[in-house]
Protein backbone atom coordinates (compact mmCIF):
# COMPACT_ATOMS: atom_id res chain seq x y z
CA UNK A 1 0.00 0.00 0.00
CA UNK A 2 2.67 2.49 1.03
CA UNK A 3 4.98 1.17 -1.67
CA UNK A 4 2.20 1.76 -4.19
CA UNK A 5 1.66 5.30 -2.93
CA UNK A 6 5.37 6.02 -3.12
CA UNK A 7 5.40 4.73 -6.68
CA UNK A 8 2.48 6.99 -7.63
CA UNK A 9 4.26 9.98 -6.17
CA UNK A 10 7.36 9.09 -8.16
CA UNK A 11 5.36 8.67 -11.35
CA UNK A 12 3.66 12.05 -10.98
CA UNK A 13 6.94 13.73 -10.09
CA UNK A 14 8.79 12.29 -13.04
CA UNK A 15 6.01 13.07 -15.51
CA UNK A 16 5.69 16.62 -14.21
CA UNK A 17 9.45 17.12 -14.36
CA UNK A 18 9.38 15.89 -17.92
CA UNK A 19 6.80 18.50 -18.91
CA UNK A 20 8.65 21.20 -17.04
CA UNK A 21 12.08 20.39 -18.41
CA UNK A 22 10.87 19.83 -21.92
CA UNK A 23 9.21 23.23 -21.91
CA UNK A 24 12.28 25.19 -20.90
CA UNK A 25 15.10 23.06 -22.22
CA UNK A 26 15.98 25.39 -25.05
CA UNK A 27 15.38 28.79 -23.53
CA UNK A 28 17.75 31.01 -21.57
CA UNK A 29 15.11 32.80 -19.59
CA UNK A 30 13.36 29.60 -18.57
CA UNK A 31 10.76 30.21 -15.95
CA UNK A 32 10.64 33.95 -16.63
CA UNK A 33 8.69 33.14 -19.77
CA UNK A 34 5.87 31.72 -17.71
CA UNK A 35 5.50 35.13 -16.08
CA UNK A 36 6.29 37.18 -19.17
CA UNK A 37 3.30 35.79 -20.98
CA UNK A 38 0.57 36.78 -18.48
CA UNK A 39 2.36 40.06 -17.76
CA UNK A 40 2.28 41.00 -21.43
CA UNK A 41 -1.35 39.97 -21.58
CA UNK A 42 -2.08 42.11 -18.52
CA UNK A 43 -0.36 45.03 -20.24
CA UNK A 44 -2.62 44.67 -23.27
CA UNK A 45 -5.72 44.48 -21.07
CA UNK A 46 -4.56 47.59 -19.22
CA UNK A 47 -4.22 49.54 -22.45
CA UNK A 48 -7.49 48.25 -23.88
CA UNK A 49 -9.70 48.61 -20.82
CA UNK A 50 -8.08 51.31 -18.71
CA UNK A 51 -6.45 53.62 -21.23
CA UNK A 52 -8.90 53.27 -24.12
CA UNK A 53 -12.25 52.20 -22.66
CA UNK A 54 -11.48 53.98 -19.35
CA UNK A 55 -13.02 51.40 -17.07
CA UNK A 56 -13.87 53.20 -13.79
CA UNK A 57 -11.65 51.28 -11.42
CA UNK A 58 -8.79 52.10 -9.07
CA UNK A 59 -5.59 50.09 -9.14
CA UNK A 60 -6.52 48.35 -12.36
CA UNK A 61 -3.13 46.58 -12.92
CA UNK A 62 -3.41 44.82 -9.57
CA UNK A 63 -7.04 44.00 -10.28
CA UNK A 64 -6.26 42.44 -13.65
CA UNK A 65 -3.29 40.44 -12.50
CA UNK A 66 -5.05 38.85 -9.52
CA UNK A 67 -7.59 37.49 -11.99
CA UNK A 68 -5.31 36.80 -14.89
CA UNK A 69 -2.67 34.69 -13.16
CA UNK A 70 -5.09 32.01 -11.91
CA UNK A 71 -6.83 32.20 -15.28
CA UNK A 72 -3.55 31.29 -16.99
CA UNK A 73 -3.57 28.08 -15.01
CA UNK A 74 -7.05 27.29 -16.39
CA UNK A 75 -6.28 28.14 -19.98
CA UNK A 76 -2.81 26.57 -20.17
CA UNK A 77 -3.98 23.32 -18.62
CA UNK A 78 -6.96 22.95 -20.91
CA UNK A 79 -5.07 23.80 -24.08
CA UNK A 80 -2.09 21.55 -23.39
CA UNK A 81 -3.92 18.62 -21.82
CA UNK A 82 -6.22 18.01 -24.78
CA UNK A 83 -3.34 16.49 -26.72
CA UNK A 84 -1.39 14.91 -23.86
CA UNK A 85 -2.43 11.36 -24.73
CA UNK A 86 -1.86 11.97 -28.42
CA UNK A 87 1.69 13.10 -27.72
CA UNK A 88 2.46 9.99 -25.68
CA UNK A 89 1.07 7.32 -27.95
CA UNK A 90 4.23 5.23 -28.06
CA UNK A 91 4.26 4.55 -24.33
CA UNK A 92 0.49 4.14 -24.15
CA UNK A 93 0.74 1.38 -26.72
CA UNK A 94 3.45 -0.52 -24.89
CA UNK A 95 3.24 0.06 -21.16
CA UNK A 96 0.31 -0.44 -18.89
CA UNK A 97 0.93 2.42 -16.47
CA UNK A 98 -1.44 4.76 -14.62
CA UNK A 99 -2.23 6.82 -17.65
CA UNK A 100 -4.55 9.32 -15.99
CA UNK A 101 -1.37 10.75 -14.45
CA UNK A 102 -0.45 12.21 -17.83
CA UNK A 103 -3.17 14.90 -17.78
CA UNK A 104 -2.64 15.25 -14.04
CA UNK A 105 1.03 16.06 -14.62
CA UNK A 106 0.02 18.74 -17.13
CA UNK A 107 -2.34 20.34 -14.61
CA UNK A 108 0.26 20.17 -11.83
CA UNK A 109 2.84 21.65 -14.13
CA UNK A 110 0.64 24.70 -14.73
CA UNK A 111 -0.20 24.82 -11.03
CA UNK A 112 3.52 25.17 -10.33
CA UNK A 113 3.75 28.05 -12.77
CA UNK A 114 0.94 29.77 -10.94
CA UNK A 115 2.64 29.11 -7.59
CA UNK A 116 5.80 30.72 -8.91
CA UNK A 117 3.82 33.75 -10.03
CA UNK A 118 2.17 34.29 -6.63
CA UNK A 119 5.24 36.23 -5.37
CA UNK A 120 4.66 38.73 -8.20
CA UNK A 121 1.14 39.28 -6.91
CA UNK A 122 2.53 39.71 -3.39
CA UNK A 123 5.03 42.30 -4.63
CA UNK A 124 2.23 44.21 -6.34
CA UNK A 125 0.15 44.06 -3.16
CA UNK A 126 3.03 45.57 -1.23
CA UNK A 127 3.57 48.17 -3.94
CA UNK A 128 -0.08 49.24 -3.68
CA UNK A 129 0.23 49.20 0.12
CA UNK A 130 -2.30 46.42 0.58
CA UNK A 131 -1.98 44.25 3.68
CA UNK A 132 -1.03 40.59 3.32
CA UNK A 133 -3.91 39.10 5.28
CA UNK A 134 -3.79 35.92 7.37
CA UNK A 135 -6.72 34.65 5.27
CA UNK A 136 -4.08 33.73 2.69
CA UNK A 137 -2.92 30.94 4.99
CA UNK A 138 -6.11 28.92 4.55
CA UNK A 139 -7.42 30.60 1.41
CA UNK A 140 -4.48 29.65 -0.78
CA UNK A 141 -4.51 25.89 -0.12
CA UNK A 142 -8.30 25.84 -0.33
CA UNK A 143 -8.53 27.55 -3.70
CA UNK A 144 -5.52 25.65 -5.01
CA UNK A 145 -7.15 22.31 -4.27
CA UNK A 146 -10.57 23.31 -5.62
CA UNK A 147 -9.10 24.54 -8.88
CA UNK A 148 -6.88 21.46 -9.09
CA UNK A 149 -9.87 19.14 -8.84
CA UNK A 150 -11.93 21.11 -11.35
CA UNK A 151 -9.08 21.12 -13.84
CA UNK A 152 -7.95 17.54 -13.30
CA UNK A 153 -11.41 16.10 -13.94
CA UNK A 154 -12.08 18.33 -16.90
CA UNK A 155 -8.67 17.75 -18.49
CA UNK A 156 -8.87 14.00 -17.91
CA UNK A 157 -12.19 13.83 -19.73
CA UNK A 158 -10.99 16.18 -22.46
CA UNK A 159 -7.74 14.34 -23.12
CA UNK A 160 -9.50 10.95 -23.18
CA UNK A 161 -12.20 12.14 -25.56
CA UNK A 162 -9.71 13.89 -27.83
CA UNK A 163 -8.24 10.50 -28.72
CA UNK A 164 -11.59 9.58 -30.22
CA UNK A 165 -12.63 12.98 -31.56
CA UNK A 166 -9.53 14.86 -32.70
CA UNK A 167 -11.66 17.94 -33.40
CA UNK A 168 -11.88 18.52 -29.67
CA UNK A 169 -8.35 19.88 -29.71
CA UNK A 170 -9.56 22.83 -31.83
CA UNK A 171 -12.85 23.14 -29.99
CA UNK A 172 -11.03 23.35 -26.66
CA UNK A 173 -9.04 26.34 -27.88
CA UNK A 174 -12.18 28.16 -29.02
CA UNK A 175 -13.94 27.23 -25.79
CA UNK A 176 -11.17 28.61 -23.63
CA UNK A 177 -11.04 31.85 -25.64
CA UNK A 178 -14.77 32.40 -25.26
CA UNK A 179 -14.67 31.48 -21.60
CA UNK A 180 -12.08 34.19 -21.01
CA UNK A 181 -14.59 36.88 -21.97
CA UNK A 182 -17.41 35.28 -20.00
CA UNK A 183 -15.28 35.22 -16.88
CA UNK A 184 -14.84 38.38 -14.81
CA UNK A 185 -11.11 38.84 -15.38
CA UNK A 186 -10.78 42.13 -17.21
CA UNK A 187 -13.95 43.40 -15.53
CA UNK A 188 -15.44 42.83 -12.09
CA UNK A 189 -18.47 40.74 -11.26
CA UNK A 190 -20.34 43.85 -10.08
CA UNK A 191 -20.28 45.15 -13.66
CA UNK A 192 -22.38 42.22 -14.84
CA UNK A 193 -25.99 43.45 -15.10
CA UNK A 194 -28.05 42.36 -12.10
CA UNK A 195 -30.34 40.13 -14.17
CA UNK A 196 -27.45 38.05 -15.51
CA UNK A 197 -25.27 37.88 -12.42
CA UNK A 198 -26.65 34.53 -11.24
CA UNK A 199 -25.22 33.03 -14.43
CA UNK A 200 -21.84 33.14 -12.69
CA UNK A 201 -22.93 29.93 -10.99
CA UNK A 202 -22.80 28.19 -14.36
CA UNK A 203 -19.14 29.06 -14.86
CA UNK A 204 -16.78 27.26 -12.46
CA UNK A 205 -13.82 29.31 -13.69
CA UNK A 206 -15.61 32.51 -12.73
CA UNK A 207 -16.50 31.17 -9.27
CA UNK A 208 -12.88 30.35 -8.53
CA UNK A 209 -11.37 33.48 -10.03
CA UNK A 210 -13.69 35.82 -8.16
CA UNK A 211 -12.59 34.14 -4.97
CA UNK A 212 -8.90 34.35 -5.88
CA UNK A 213 -9.32 38.07 -6.44
CA UNK A 214 -11.21 38.66 -3.20
CA UNK A 215 -8.63 36.63 -1.32
CA UNK A 216 -5.71 38.65 -2.65
CA UNK A 217 -7.34 42.09 -2.58
CA UNK A 218 -9.23 42.07 0.71
CA UNK A 219 -8.59 38.74 2.39
CA UNK A 220 -12.13 37.43 2.10
CA UNK A 221 -13.82 34.54 0.33
CA UNK A 222 -17.37 34.50 -1.03
CA UNK A 223 -18.93 31.48 0.73
CA UNK A 224 -21.63 30.85 -1.88
CA UNK A 225 -19.14 30.84 -4.73
CA UNK A 226 -16.69 28.81 -2.69
CA UNK A 227 -19.23 26.09 -2.00
CA UNK A 228 -20.43 26.02 -5.61
CA UNK A 229 -16.89 25.73 -6.94
CA UNK A 230 -16.17 22.97 -4.45
CA UNK A 231 -19.16 21.04 -5.78
CA UNK A 232 -17.93 21.64 -9.33
CA UNK A 233 -14.55 20.24 -8.32
CA UNK A 234 -16.13 17.11 -6.94
CA UNK A 235 -18.40 16.70 -9.94
CA UNK A 236 -15.62 17.33 -12.44
CA UNK A 237 -13.35 14.82 -10.73
CA UNK A 238 -16.01 12.09 -10.62
CA UNK A 239 -17.20 12.61 -14.19
CA UNK A 240 -13.61 12.81 -15.48
CA UNK A 241 -12.64 9.56 -13.78
CA UNK A 242 -15.80 7.89 -15.05
CA UNK A 243 -15.17 8.90 -18.67
CA UNK A 244 -11.54 7.87 -18.36
CA UNK A 245 -12.50 4.46 -16.92
CA UNK A 246 -14.97 3.89 -19.74
CA UNK A 247 -12.50 4.77 -22.47
CA UNK A 248 -9.00 4.01 -21.16
CA UNK A 249 -8.89 0.36 -22.11
CA UNK A 250 -9.49 1.37 -25.71
CA UNK A 251 -6.57 3.84 -25.78
CA UNK A 252 -4.02 1.33 -27.05
CA UNK A 253 -6.36 0.23 -29.83
CA UNK A 254 -6.97 3.64 -31.21
CA UNK A 255 -3.64 5.43 -31.07
CA UNK B 1 7.07 -28.44 -16.94
CA UNK B 2 6.74 -25.59 -14.46
CA UNK B 3 3.44 -23.94 -13.59
CA UNK B 4 2.12 -21.65 -16.32
CA UNK B 5 2.66 -17.91 -15.78
CA UNK B 6 0.88 -16.85 -18.94
CA UNK B 7 -2.30 -18.56 -19.98
CA UNK B 8 -4.58 -17.70 -22.90
CA UNK B 9 -7.91 -19.52 -22.87
CA UNK B 10 -9.80 -19.14 -26.15
CA UNK B 11 -8.89 -15.48 -26.37
CA UNK B 12 -10.34 -13.42 -29.16
CA UNK B 13 -9.75 -9.79 -30.01
CA UNK B 14 -11.69 -7.67 -32.43
CA UNK B 15 -11.03 -4.04 -33.11
CA UNK B 16 -13.86 -1.74 -34.00
CA UNK B 17 -12.82 0.29 -37.03
CA UNK B 18 -12.55 3.62 -35.31
CA UNK B 19 -11.83 5.67 -38.40
CA UNK B 20 -15.57 6.15 -38.68
CA UNK B 21 -15.36 8.64 -35.87
CA UNK B 22 -11.77 9.79 -35.72
CA UNK B 23 -11.64 13.25 -37.24
CA UNK B 24 -15.31 13.26 -37.99
CA UNK B 25 -16.99 14.83 -35.03
CA UNK B 26 -19.55 16.62 -37.18
CA UNK B 27 -20.37 13.51 -39.13
CA UNK B 28 -20.71 11.55 -35.92
CA UNK B 29 -23.11 14.01 -34.33
CA UNK B 30 -25.32 14.59 -37.34
CA UNK B 31 -25.58 10.92 -38.25
CA UNK B 32 -25.69 9.60 -34.73
CA UNK B 33 -27.87 6.47 -35.15
CA UNK B 34 -26.09 5.46 -38.31
CA UNK B 35 -22.68 6.21 -36.86
CA UNK B 36 -23.36 4.05 -33.85
CA UNK B 37 -24.64 1.20 -35.99
CA UNK B 38 -21.53 1.43 -38.17
CA UNK B 39 -19.34 1.42 -35.09
CA UNK B 40 -20.98 -1.70 -33.80
CA UNK B 41 -20.72 -3.60 -37.05
CA UNK B 42 -17.41 -2.49 -38.50
CA UNK B 43 -14.98 -4.85 -36.85
CA UNK B 44 -11.62 -6.23 -37.58
CA UNK B 45 -10.83 -9.60 -36.13
CA UNK B 46 -7.21 -9.56 -35.01
CA UNK B 47 -7.24 -12.82 -33.03
CA UNK B 48 -9.68 -15.71 -33.12
CA UNK B 49 -9.97 -17.95 -30.09
CA UNK B 50 -6.32 -18.57 -29.44
CA UNK B 51 -5.17 -20.71 -26.53
CA UNK B 52 -1.66 -21.34 -25.28
CA UNK B 53 0.37 -21.44 -22.11
CA UNK B 54 3.84 -20.28 -21.19
CA UNK B 55 5.51 -21.96 -18.25
CA UNK B 56 7.68 -20.17 -15.72
CA UNK B 57 11.22 -19.81 -17.04
CA UNK B 58 10.28 -20.78 -20.55
CA UNK B 59 11.24 -18.81 -23.64
CA UNK B 60 8.48 -18.72 -26.20
CA UNK B 61 9.13 -17.46 -29.71
CA UNK B 62 6.27 -15.94 -31.67
CA UNK B 63 6.46 -15.99 -35.44
CA UNK B 64 4.06 -15.23 -38.25
CA UNK B 65 3.62 -12.94 -41.18
CA UNK B 66 2.98 -9.23 -40.89
CA UNK B 67 -0.49 -8.54 -39.59
CA UNK B 68 -1.02 -12.07 -38.33
CA UNK B 69 -1.69 -10.90 -34.77
CA UNK B 70 1.69 -11.11 -33.06
CA UNK B 71 1.75 -7.60 -31.66
CA UNK B 72 -1.85 -7.90 -30.54
CA UNK B 73 -0.84 -11.01 -28.59
CA UNK B 74 1.93 -9.09 -26.85
CA UNK B 75 -0.43 -6.20 -26.17
CA UNK B 76 -2.86 -8.58 -24.52
CA UNK B 77 -0.13 -10.11 -22.36
CA UNK B 78 1.13 -6.72 -21.20
CA UNK B 79 -2.41 -5.62 -20.42
CA UNK B 80 -2.61 -2.53 -22.61
CA UNK B 81 -5.29 -4.33 -24.63
CA UNK B 82 -8.33 -6.06 -23.27
CA UNK B 83 -9.59 -9.28 -24.90
CA UNK B 84 -13.01 -9.26 -26.55
CA UNK B 85 -13.68 -12.79 -25.40
CA UNK B 86 -11.86 -15.54 -23.55
CA UNK B 87 -9.68 -15.41 -20.46
CA UNK B 88 -6.10 -14.30 -19.93
CA UNK B 89 -4.06 -15.06 -16.85
CA UNK B 90 -0.66 -13.48 -16.28
CA UNK B 91 1.38 -13.96 -13.11
CA UNK B 92 4.38 -11.79 -12.31
CA UNK B 93 5.96 -8.46 -13.09
CA UNK B 94 5.88 -7.79 -16.82
CA UNK B 95 8.55 -5.77 -18.53
CA UNK B 96 7.85 -4.84 -22.13
CA UNK B 97 10.91 -3.96 -24.14
CA UNK B 98 9.79 -0.73 -25.81
CA UNK B 99 10.65 -0.05 -29.42
CA UNK B 100 14.05 0.85 -28.20
CA UNK B 101 13.96 4.44 -27.12
CA UNK B 102 10.41 5.07 -28.26
CA UNK B 103 9.42 6.14 -24.77
CA UNK B 104 12.22 8.68 -24.59
CA UNK B 105 11.66 12.38 -24.63
CA UNK B 106 14.06 13.99 -27.12
CA UNK B 107 14.68 17.09 -25.01
CA UNK B 108 15.62 15.24 -21.83
CA UNK B 109 19.15 14.01 -21.23
CA UNK B 110 20.10 10.36 -21.30
CA UNK B 111 20.12 10.20 -17.53
CA UNK B 112 16.72 11.88 -17.20
CA UNK B 113 15.29 9.53 -19.78
CA UNK B 114 16.60 6.50 -17.92
CA UNK B 115 14.66 7.63 -14.86
CA UNK B 116 11.54 8.52 -16.83
CA UNK B 117 11.51 5.22 -18.66
CA UNK B 118 12.18 3.09 -15.60
CA UNK B 119 9.44 4.82 -13.59
CA UNK B 120 6.98 4.30 -16.44
CA UNK B 121 7.96 0.65 -16.39
CA UNK B 122 6.87 0.45 -12.77
CA UNK B 123 9.95 1.16 -10.67
CA UNK B 124 10.44 3.68 -7.91
CA UNK B 125 13.16 6.29 -8.23
CA UNK B 126 14.98 4.88 -5.22
CA UNK B 127 15.23 1.55 -6.95
CA UNK B 128 16.54 3.19 -10.11
CA UNK B 129 19.23 5.21 -8.36
CA UNK B 130 20.57 1.93 -7.01
CA UNK B 131 20.77 0.51 -10.51
CA UNK B 132 21.95 3.70 -12.19
CA UNK B 133 25.62 2.76 -12.47
CA UNK B 134 24.77 -0.62 -13.92
CA UNK B 135 22.43 0.93 -16.51
CA UNK B 136 24.98 3.58 -17.50
CA UNK B 137 27.67 0.94 -17.80
CA UNK B 138 25.48 -1.25 -20.01
CA UNK B 139 24.35 1.62 -22.24
CA UNK B 140 27.95 2.85 -22.68
CA UNK B 141 27.01 6.13 -24.30
CA UNK B 142 29.96 7.89 -22.64
CA UNK B 143 29.77 11.66 -22.28
CA UNK B 144 26.49 11.74 -24.12
CA UNK B 145 24.74 10.70 -20.91
CA UNK B 146 24.22 14.36 -19.97
CA UNK B 147 23.22 15.41 -23.49
CA UNK B 148 19.62 15.52 -24.73
CA UNK B 149 18.59 12.31 -26.45
CA UNK B 150 17.75 14.13 -29.69
CA UNK B 151 21.47 14.41 -30.49
CA UNK B 152 21.97 10.65 -30.06
CA UNK B 153 22.57 8.36 -32.98
CA UNK B 154 20.02 5.62 -33.57
CA UNK B 155 22.35 3.03 -32.13
CA UNK B 156 22.97 5.03 -28.97
CA UNK B 157 19.25 5.48 -28.36
CA UNK B 158 18.72 1.77 -28.79
CA UNK B 159 21.55 0.96 -26.35
CA UNK B 160 20.10 3.26 -23.74
CA UNK B 161 16.64 1.77 -24.22
CA UNK B 162 17.84 -1.77 -23.87
CA UNK B 163 20.06 -0.89 -20.91
CA UNK B 164 17.08 0.32 -18.88
CA UNK B 165 15.15 -2.88 -19.40
CA UNK B 166 18.20 -5.09 -19.05
CA UNK B 167 18.91 -3.84 -15.55
CA UNK B 168 15.40 -3.90 -14.10
CA UNK B 169 15.02 -7.59 -13.20
CA UNK B 170 11.77 -8.56 -14.91
CA UNK B 171 9.83 -11.73 -14.24
CA UNK B 172 8.25 -11.78 -17.66
CA UNK B 173 10.06 -10.09 -20.52
CA UNK B 174 8.21 -9.16 -23.72
CA UNK B 175 10.35 -8.44 -26.75
CA UNK B 176 8.80 -7.19 -29.98
CA UNK B 177 11.29 -7.42 -32.86
CA UNK B 178 13.46 -4.61 -31.66
CA UNK B 179 16.93 -6.02 -31.86
CA UNK B 180 17.30 -5.26 -35.56
CA UNK B 181 18.90 -1.91 -34.78
CA UNK B 182 22.40 -1.36 -33.51
CA UNK B 183 25.68 -2.81 -34.67
CA UNK B 184 26.85 -6.41 -34.39
CA UNK B 185 28.55 -5.88 -31.03
CA UNK B 186 25.43 -4.39 -29.53
CA UNK B 187 23.19 -7.10 -30.89
CA UNK B 188 25.49 -9.69 -29.43
CA UNK B 189 25.44 -7.89 -26.10
CA UNK B 190 21.63 -7.83 -26.11
CA UNK B 191 21.49 -11.44 -27.05
CA UNK B 192 23.90 -12.40 -24.28
CA UNK B 193 21.76 -10.48 -21.84
CA UNK B 194 18.67 -12.34 -23.00
CA UNK B 195 20.49 -15.65 -22.55
CA UNK B 196 21.49 -14.52 -19.07
CA UNK B 197 17.85 -13.70 -18.29
CA UNK B 198 16.83 -17.09 -19.60
CA UNK B 199 19.40 -18.79 -17.41
CA UNK B 200 18.23 -16.93 -14.33
CA UNK B 201 14.68 -18.15 -14.88
CA UNK B 202 12.99 -15.16 -16.51
CA UNK B 203 10.03 -16.03 -18.70
CA UNK B 204 10.52 -14.52 -22.14
CA UNK B 205 8.10 -13.98 -24.99
CA UNK B 206 10.11 -13.12 -28.05
CA UNK B 207 8.57 -11.87 -31.30
CA UNK B 208 10.93 -11.84 -34.23
CA UNK B 209 11.19 -12.34 -37.97
CA UNK B 210 14.79 -13.43 -37.68
CA UNK B 211 14.44 -17.19 -37.44
CA UNK B 212 18.10 -17.75 -36.46
CA UNK B 213 17.54 -15.68 -33.31
CA UNK B 214 14.42 -17.66 -32.51
CA UNK B 215 16.24 -20.94 -33.09
CA UNK B 216 19.07 -19.89 -30.81
CA UNK B 217 17.08 -18.89 -27.76
CA UNK B 218 13.53 -20.28 -27.76
CA UNK B 219 12.32 -23.48 -26.12
CA UNK B 220 9.02 -23.47 -27.94
CA UNK B 221 7.55 -21.49 -30.77
CA UNK B 222 4.05 -20.18 -31.35
CA UNK B 223 3.20 -19.72 -35.00
CA UNK B 224 0.38 -17.29 -35.55
CA UNK B 225 -1.25 -17.25 -38.92
CA UNK B 226 -4.49 -15.80 -40.14
CA UNK B 227 -5.28 -14.54 -36.62
CA UNK B 228 -5.21 -17.97 -35.03
CA UNK B 229 -2.67 -20.47 -33.78
CA UNK B 230 -1.31 -22.38 -36.73
CA UNK B 231 1.12 -24.44 -34.71
CA UNK B 232 2.77 -24.48 -31.30
CA UNK B 233 5.51 -26.81 -30.21
CA UNK B 234 9.25 -27.38 -29.94
CA UNK B 235 11.30 -24.77 -31.78
CA UNK B 236 12.79 -27.11 -34.34
CA UNK B 237 9.50 -28.61 -35.51
CA UNK B 238 7.66 -25.31 -35.82
CA UNK B 239 10.48 -23.53 -37.61
CA UNK B 240 10.80 -26.37 -40.13
CA UNK B 241 7.09 -26.30 -40.87
CA UNK B 242 7.14 -22.51 -41.11
CA UNK B 243 10.04 -22.47 -43.52
CA UNK B 244 8.38 -25.07 -45.69
CA UNK B 245 5.33 -22.85 -46.22
CA UNK B 246 7.28 -19.70 -46.89
CA UNK B 247 9.45 -21.34 -49.52
CA UNK B 248 6.37 -22.32 -51.47
CA UNK B 249 5.05 -19.48 -53.61
CA UNK B 250 1.49 -18.47 -52.95
CA UNK B 251 -1.07 -20.57 -54.76
CA UNK B 252 -2.82 -18.90 -57.65
CA UNK B 253 -6.15 -20.33 -58.58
Amino acid sequence: MIAQLRYYIDLITVLTQKELKARYKNSFLGYLWSIANPLAFAGVLYIAFKVIIKIPMEEYPLFVITGLFPWQWFSNSVSSSSVVFLRNTTIIKKVNFTRNFLPLSVVINDLLHFVFSVPIIMLLLIYYKKPLTPALLYGLPLLFSIQLFILYGFCLALSSLTLFFRDLERLALIFIMLLFYFTPIAYSEQMIPEGYRHLIYLNPAALVIINWRHLFLDGTLVPGYLFASFMYGLLSWLVGEWIYKKLSWKFAEIV
Amino acid sequence: MNEPVIMFDRVGKTYPLYHHIVGGFKHFIFNLPEAIRLLKNAKYEALKEISFEVARGETLGVIGRNGAGKSTTLGLISGVLRPTCGRIMVKGKILPLLDLGAGFHPDLTGRENIILNAVLLGHTRKNIYKKMDEIIEFASVGDFLEEPVRVYSGGMTARLGFAVVACLEPEILLIDEVLGVGDIDFRKKCFDKMLAFKKSGVTIVFVSHILEDIAKICDRVLWVENHSVKMIGPTKDVLEAYQRTSEKPAKIH
